[in-house]
């Protein structure tokens, strides 16, 4: 038989919800595309080799994809740390690409336990010891959880040996270049400070009172849209922010305020440019926005 | 000089002639013939700068916030300063105005707030004075990150430091004060810091 000449993908667990495994199951061409890979071992798929196998046979794989936070001691799969394994295929791999807020920054685990468990090379937004190591070849796709087709089109590039250009944290800036806020058909509420009376209203915005964090997070979500679809914000639930390091902040449903001043800036916009506009925005009251867009019959 | 800054001084010179004719008069008693008499102007000529004598009424006062606004800035961007010193600049700021510069205050208070209805259209709500009220919201948010003042509506923190202001600074330009103004800023401050602290 010959011999396989498609990309070996290894897939690794560790501290996880499975969360982007079965984000990337809704790929909508998750079976053309990754048959173009050869899944050397996957924790769900069938695959070629077994988790035994990978740990203790000296297997070789061009992608290394994790999944999950990590601690140094703690995290045993067939008694064996899952941080080593994770870092001695990740030593091999051409690319070792941290899917997932949780392999990324340490996410939600992370805050069990923050002395201990963290990213594979970021805890919260620093770089720990393994990132010295696997930086050249590090790309984060944080999420909760990454949407598909971050992981579809990121490994296509890599397929295709197109250049991945990325940000301070290492994600892709194709995907994390954009604000979530952009696209977000409440962009008109927003310029004019109307907020939102309630979650799921279809007027409205919500990063006044609700903790809607979209116009300082780093995602494509209101441009590609989830499930083809729709978004968090375009239902009339917040962004939580789940890209960027500081995720998950307290309090996901409210925005944090300073004397009614959203602690928060919108991304790159200076304290006092965006007090002078609100201050003028606020002063109008646009009726439009202030009315139900269907006004249905009783 | 080109026109451009020409013009501008210009407008700048009517401003600050109507701005003390219409605080030593009031805003009814005075007419544009008055402040082009004032500053030796034609008053068809004022009409080319100020459409009315509302728009002029509207303009003052943006120009008086940006004023007050530009010194509360200055304030705010001394990093090191603590917020009851920060609070100490702020009081003693407005007091000096209200005494050098009293037409600017006396502005704010008798024509600004007794005139409402020359404030309408573009000077809506607070759009002409945003320039001050920026900067005390930046002065606020501040004092709260930093764990100074206690977090809480914005109006109500600014009527107890504002209201409280400019209630000095009518009774000083009523000469009911016994003292002169500067002697309370202590006091003043004082009062302010205890009152929204933590």
């Amino acid at each position: 038989m010959a011999r396989s000449t498609k990309l070996k993908i290894l897939w690794l667990q560790s501290i996880t919800c499975n969360g982007n495994t079965h984000s990337f199951f809704s790929h909508p061409n998750f079976m053309t595309l990754m048959q173009k890979f050869e899944v050397i071992y996957h924790p769900i798929l069938d695959s070629k080799y077994s988790l035994d196998n990978v740990i203790n046979k000296k297997l070789t794989c061009d992608i290394l994809v994790l999944e999950g936070a990590f601690r140094e001691t703690g995290m045993q799969k067939a008694d064996r740390e899952i941080y080593e394994i994770a870092k001695s295929y990740a030593k091999k791999a051409k690319h070792v690409i941290t899917v997932g807020n949780c392999s990324t920054f340490g996410g939600v685990f992370r805050l069990y336990d923050p002395e201990s468990i963290g990213g594979f090379c970021f805890n919260d937004e620093t770089p720990n010891e393994a990132y010295k190591l696997f930086k050249r070849k590090l790309i984060s796709l944080p999420g909760c959880p990454a949407h598909p087709r971050w992981i579809g089109n990121l490994l296509s590039m890599i397929l295709s040996q197109r250049q991945i250009l990325l940000d301070n944290f290492h994600r892709p800036i194709e995907v994390y270049g954009y604000s979530a806020h952009a696209g977000c058909p409440r962009n008109e509420y927003f310029e004019w400070k109307v907020d939102s009376k309630n979650y799921g209203h279809k007027e409205g915005c919500l990063f006044y009172e609700y903790g809607c964090q979209a116009p300082y997070t780093h995602a494509n979500c209101n441009k590609i849209l989830w499930n083809e679809v729709s978004s968090k914000t375009r239902v009339g639930t917040p962004c939580f922010g789940c890209t960027e390091p500081y995720f998950p902040k307290k309090d996901l449903w409210h925005t944090n305020t300073l004397m009614g001043i959203p602690a928060t800036m919108p991304m790159d916009v200076p304290r006092r440019a965006y007090l002078t506009i609100t201050g003028i925005a606020k002063s109008f009251s646009i009726k439009r926005l202030n009315e139900p867009i269907i006004k249905y019959k009783k | 000089m080109k026109a451009e800054t020409k013009r501008s001084k210009k407008k700048e010179s009517i401003i600050k002639a109507a701005l003390t004719l219409f605080s030593l008069n009031g805003f009814h008693k005075t007419t544009i013939p008055d402040i082009a008499r004032r500053i030796g102007m034609s008053t068809g000529n004022i009409y080319n700068y100020f459409a009315s004598k509302d728009i002029l009424a509207q303009e003052i006062i943006k120009y008086t916030s940006e004023v007050l606004g530009t010194e509360i800035r200055k304030i705010n961007q001394q990093k090191t300063l603590s917020t009851h010193e920060k609070i100490h600049k702020i009081v003693e700021v407005y007091f000096t105005m209200a005494t050098k510069k009293p037409e600017m205050i006396e502005y704010f208070l008798r024509v600004y707030l007794s005139h409402r209805e020359v404030f309408v259209g573009e000077c809506d709500k607070m759009i002409c004075v945003a320039g001050f009220i920026t900067e005390i919201m930046i002065f606020f948010a501040d004092g709260v990150e930093c764990g100074d003042l206690r977090d809480q509506d914005f109006f109500s923190a600014f009527g107890l430091f504002m209201g409280y202001l400019g209630g000095m600074a009518f009774l000083n330009g009523e000469a009911i004060l016994p003292r002169a103004l500067e002697d309370y800023i202590d006091d003043i401050a004082y009062n302010i810091y205890n009152a929204l602290k933590t």
